[in-house]
């Protein structure tokens, strides 16, 4: 059903764990429907130089998660900022049709905790103006 | 990876090598169409009638009440849509409960579609079918009755009797989904008043693609499947001969030692639990603590999602199920945890492990050992259970 890649990511994933004093932290998703994702961020000088993750999820939420925090990590918010679900996806070699809310989790969970630098630090982000936390991933 | 350790013998079971035996000549050696004349035809034609007389004895009802057919989703559907089309002068209301399987829920929906009307009786806590509540859903329009005998996610075995006694004092007829039941609990169709049962015969070490429907005489049904005269007129198409015998055997061998069984069963299943809510906190057992099938262990692992669950157990060599949206492909968690009152979140963290009759002692200590560990990995993931730590 998975990629050899989401299992890896799944096996081992990433950068688990929190930040304390983060920067930036955004939290996605609903128990309900069975997964939430959180992300920490540290930031210094427009640069992510940390992040970590917590996810209650399946396997391909784990490792979205995990594939998300690699693909923006020591990357600067507007390369952040680029990064979109597809790419998530297709960083993994791909996710099934019906896994690919997982993908559009780990974008907003990125998009989320950029958010909450922005508002703490009163710093406006391109692309955030419209960001909807409320839109829901599955019917992607 | 180590030896597989398999533990959803309630979603299929290995099919015994005395019932692989039995079957293989009838796949190249007495290979002949039961209906030919021929005595190659009619050793097959034997063959069958042998098996049905086996499965007929099991429940105790006459042979020539036993039919066949391609397995447990058939039998359901031809019980519910056969009785309905046939009974539509009668009345158009059907009763079954909120957590049959998939087999009955969506034949009623189709049924529904059709115009007939569905109440589906809720359950408590333990997932047993609130029988005040059955009693009032009969009206005069009611025709069929159909009730699991027991539940294939949380094991919980219904009070067939009583429902089968309903069923008798108020005309309507009684069928029960016994997949789960057969070959591992008694079942006599005239003590339980059941008119009609479904059974498959995988779930109790047969082959996959065959079952069968006990029609009790007198019942009014239409056939699913028209075609040839075979099965007295009621259920078209060639039998599935090697399948047949199988099912024989295996519902034979099920029932020569049946409590023996199901002791070395129960004490494993109650071994499992104990060990589970020993080594590890916030887990729920679901289901009814005893009156449940012997080999079903259904628990809740609160803070983590059962799709990973299983992907971590699979990386062990360990085999089970879970009721979580994510390995059903849908939203919605089991609709059989919602109904016994569980919230989505703890109805994500659910598993299900259905032990059969060659799992050890061994294998369960390995199995809480690894749960231990794999539980223990995805909290540490989980910002949920990290919730639950600050507030502790």
């Amino acid at each position: 059903m998975y990629s050899e890649k989401v299992m890896e990511h799944f096996k081992n994933p990433r950068n688990v764990g929190e930040i304390e004093n983060a920067d930036g932290i955004g939290e996605v998703g609903n128990p309900r429907c069975g997964d939430i994702m959180k992300m920490y961020l540290k930031i210094e000088d427009e640069v992510i130089v940390d992040v970590k993750f917590k996810t209650f999820g399946c396997g391909s939420a784990i490792a979205s998660s995990s594939m998300a925090t690699e693909m923006i990590k020591g990357k600067t918010i507007e390369e952040a900022m680029s990064i979109t679900n597809k790419a998530v996806a297709k960083a993994l070699d791909g996710l099934p049709p019906v896994k690919m809310h997982c993908s559009v989790l780990a974008e907003q969970a990125i998009k989320s905790a950029l958010l909450d630098y922005s508002k703490k630090n009163n710093v406006h982000i391109d692309g955030l103006e419209d960001f909807d936390l409320t839109e829901d991933p599955h019917e992607h | 990876m180590t030896k597989l350790i398999y533990m959803d013998n309630s979603a299929t079971t290995p099919v015994k090598q005395e019932v692989l035996d039995e079957m293989l000549p009838y796949f190249n050696i007495k290979y002949g169409n039961p209906s030919s004349i021929y005595s190659l035809g009619s050793t097959s034609k034997v063959a069958v009638e042998t098996s049905r007389e086996k499965i007929a004895t099991t429940i105790n009802a006459n042979a020539k009440d036993i039919f066949f057919t391609a397995g447990g989703s058939e039998a359901d559907n031809w019980a519910l849509k056969g009785v309905a089309f046939a009974n539509r002068k009668k009345g158009n209301h059907i009763i079954t409960s909120k957590i049959e399987h998939h087999g009955i829920l969506h034949t009623c929906e189709y049924l529904e579609k059709q115009g007939f009307k569905v109440t589906y009786i809720d359950v408590d806590e333990y997932g047993i079918v609130d029988l005040n509540q059955l009693k009032k859903s009969i009206t005069d329009e009611t025709i069929l009755i159909s009730i699991m005998f027991a539940n294939n996610e949380i094991g919980t075995i219904q009070p067939i009797k009583e429902i089968g006694r309903i069923a008798k004092e108020k005309g309507v007829y009684f069928h029960t989904d016994a997949v789960q039941a057969i070959g591992h609990i008694k079942i006599d169709v005239d003590e339980l008043n059941i008119d009609m049962l479904s059974m498959a015969a995988h779930k109790f070490y047969g082959p996959k693609g065959i079952g069968a429907l006990y029609i009790r005489p007198g019942v009014k049904i239409d056939p699913l499947i028209s075609g040839g005269g075979q099965e007295r007129n009621r259920r078209a198409g060639t039998e599935n001969v090697p399948g047949i015998v199988g099912m024989g055997k295996a519902i034979e061998l099920a029932y020569e030692n049946l409590d023996e069984h199901n002791n070395k069963l129960i004490e494993l299943r109650d071994r499992l639990i104990k060990k589970v809510f020993e080594s590890i906190d916030y887990v729920r057992l679901n289901g009814h603590p005893t009156n449940r099938l012997p080999g079903n262990i259904n628990i809740c692992f609160e803070f983590i999602e059962g799709e990973s669950l299983l992907l971590s157990l699979d990386m062990e060599g360990i085999a089970g199920s879970s009721g979580s949206a994510c390995t059903s492909g849908t939203l919605d968690p089991s609709h059989v945890l919602l109904a016994i009152g569980l919230p989505h979140e703890i109805a994500h963290g659910s598993l299900r492990l259905s032990l059969g009759d060659f799992n050890t002692k061994d294998e369960v200590d390995y199995v809480v050992e690894k749960l231990v560990e794999i539980v223990a990995r995805l909290r540490s993931m989980s910002p949920l259970y990290e919730k639950v730590k600050e507030v502790k």
